[in-house]
């Protein structure tokens, strides 16, 4: 295998143009195509070409699968043809967060968006999350997002002695906060949000998800401590309903309407 | 609930303990050698890629090193393992910085994993039996006489050097799957 080799051909090919008319294909297998990916890069030490923490684009072309993933791709050119292109990933498989970026110009996570879902035949744009400080390429500064969500006391309150035994619940009570239990931390509701764009101070809808998630758990007993906490200026007014969280969402949380609630209850002062 | 475990035990061993144990000199000096070697080939374009020879290390564990092995299929895996031992020198990667650098981490990774590799193959050939995970298809049956003992591994050299231990039972009693 030549990869380098083939790689350094295919990234002076012409962008975005698919191969699958030119060649005919044999019965049962499958077209690759080549895909451009138009990846916005920063490197904090420095370049030959740029300087250090200056941003610009790179373009990539790769061979691909229409059914291949966006991860899939980054992988290609990490592996074959540029191995200082940094990102995140872990598990590959949409449930460890770790790769949520911009990608058409919506947050989705790398490992979750199918080429076939973006238009492969137009170069495909990625760029880190928005909002959090860059450190390298896709890669972001995550410290200013998990302090949002370390602010909301994110852990089981109760009072009196440790019970022997599980606390119980009810379905019921249990489905009440069902949905924020989904989160995966990756980031792409707070990284979409423009008030956390344009406010520094904003705690963004995953914190606010993070409260929710236990202020409607009938085992805890700290949700008047959160809700306190939600109800500074830098807490859930500054939400405008603008429903870009519930957009960008991976695991299809409804952020925006958890939020609300929030809101409800801090408003009639019950819960 | 492992890491209370863990610093409640560091704890009570720390305070039992009177004297450190005793540290070489350079203590990191075999990490730090490692990374700047690898480091180093960034300047000088070479002859092996990391996702080949990791690309060739996944697809024979992934056949031959499975669930269901035989000897035959062992010994398969260790030969191309033992080639991929002596390509791994000659790896080379792309980036030589400091921050978030990804392709070192994935180059120094790829030595364990051969070397992991190795470790699961010696083990699983040796156990000449089935149990677990660990079907032998020329060994279908269970041998508690035999195998009813933990595997340890140890570098000797370049070569594995494979030792054994009692299974201690407690509460559950290991017996035959027979489901």
């Amino acid at each position: 295998m030549t990869a380098v080799d083939d790689a350094g051909a295919a990234n002076a090919g012409d962008a975005g143009a698919t191969n699958a008319g030119d060649a005919p294909t044999a019965v049962g297998e499958v077209a690759s195509m080549k895909v451009t990916l138009r990846i916005r890069r920063m490197n904090p030490e420095g370049t030959e070409s740029h300087a250090a923490g200056e941003d610009y684009w790179e373009e990539f072309v790769v061979d691909a699968f229409a059914s291949d993933r966006v991860l899939d791709a980054l992988h290609k050119i990490k592996w074959e043809q540029d191995g200082t292109l940094a990102f995140r990933r872990s598990c590959g498989h949409g449930v460890c967060g770790s790769d949520a970026m911009r990608i058409n110009a919506r947050n989705r996570l790398a490992c979750k968006t199918l080429l076939k879902d973006l238009n492969p035949a137009k170069p495909i744009l990625v760029e880190p999350i928005a909002g959090l400080p860059v450190e390298k390429d896709l890669i972001v500064d995550m410290e200013p997002f998990f302090a949002s969500y370390r602010e909301i006391l994110p852990f089981l309150m109760t009072t009196g002695p440790t019970p022997e035994r599980e606390r119980l619940q009810t379905p019921e009570q249990r489905a009440r906060f069902d949905d924020p239990t989904k989160c995966i931390m990756c980031a792409a509701c707070t990284t979409s949000c423009p008030v956390f764009w344009t406010d520094g101070q904003y705690f963004g809808p995953q914190a606010i998800i993070g409260a929710h998630r236990f202020i409607f758990d009938s085992r805890d007993e700290g949700q008047w401590d959160r809700l306190e906490i939600l109800n500074d200026k830098a807490g859930v007014w500054k939400c405008r309903t603008t429903f870009n969280c519930t957009e960008a969402c991976p695991r299809g949380i409804e952020v925006t309407k958890a939020i609300s609630e929030v809101k409800r209850v801090l408003n009639s002062g019950e819960l | 609930m492992f890491g209370r475990r863990a610093g409640i035990a560091a704890a009570e061993y720390a305070n039992a303990t009177e004297t450190a144990p005793e540290l070489p000199a350079e203590a990191s000096a075999r990490v730090a050698d490692v990374v700047e070697r690898l480091r180093a080939t960034a300047s000088a374009p070479g002859n092996e890629s990391v996702a080949v020879l990791r690309k060739a290390l996944q697809e024979t564990m992934d056949r031959n090193v499975q669930v269901f092995r035989t000897a035959e299929s062992l010994a398969e895996a260790a030969e191309i393992i033992e080639g991929l031992k002596k390509r791994y020198p000659n790896v080379t990667i792309h980036d030589r910085g400091q921050k978030y650098n990804t392709d070192l981490l994935e180059a120094i990774e790829l030595g364990f994993l051969l070397e992991l590799a190795a470790v699961a193959v010696a083990g699983a050939t040796a156990r000449k039996e089935s149990r677990g995970g660990h079907y032998r298809e020329d060994f279908p049956t269970r041998d508690d006489e035999n195998f009813m003992i933990h595997t340890m591994a140890y570098a000797s050299g370049d070569d594995i050097r494979l030792d054994y231990k009692p299974v201690v039972v407690t509460k559950y009693l290991p017996m035959e799957r027979k489901y």
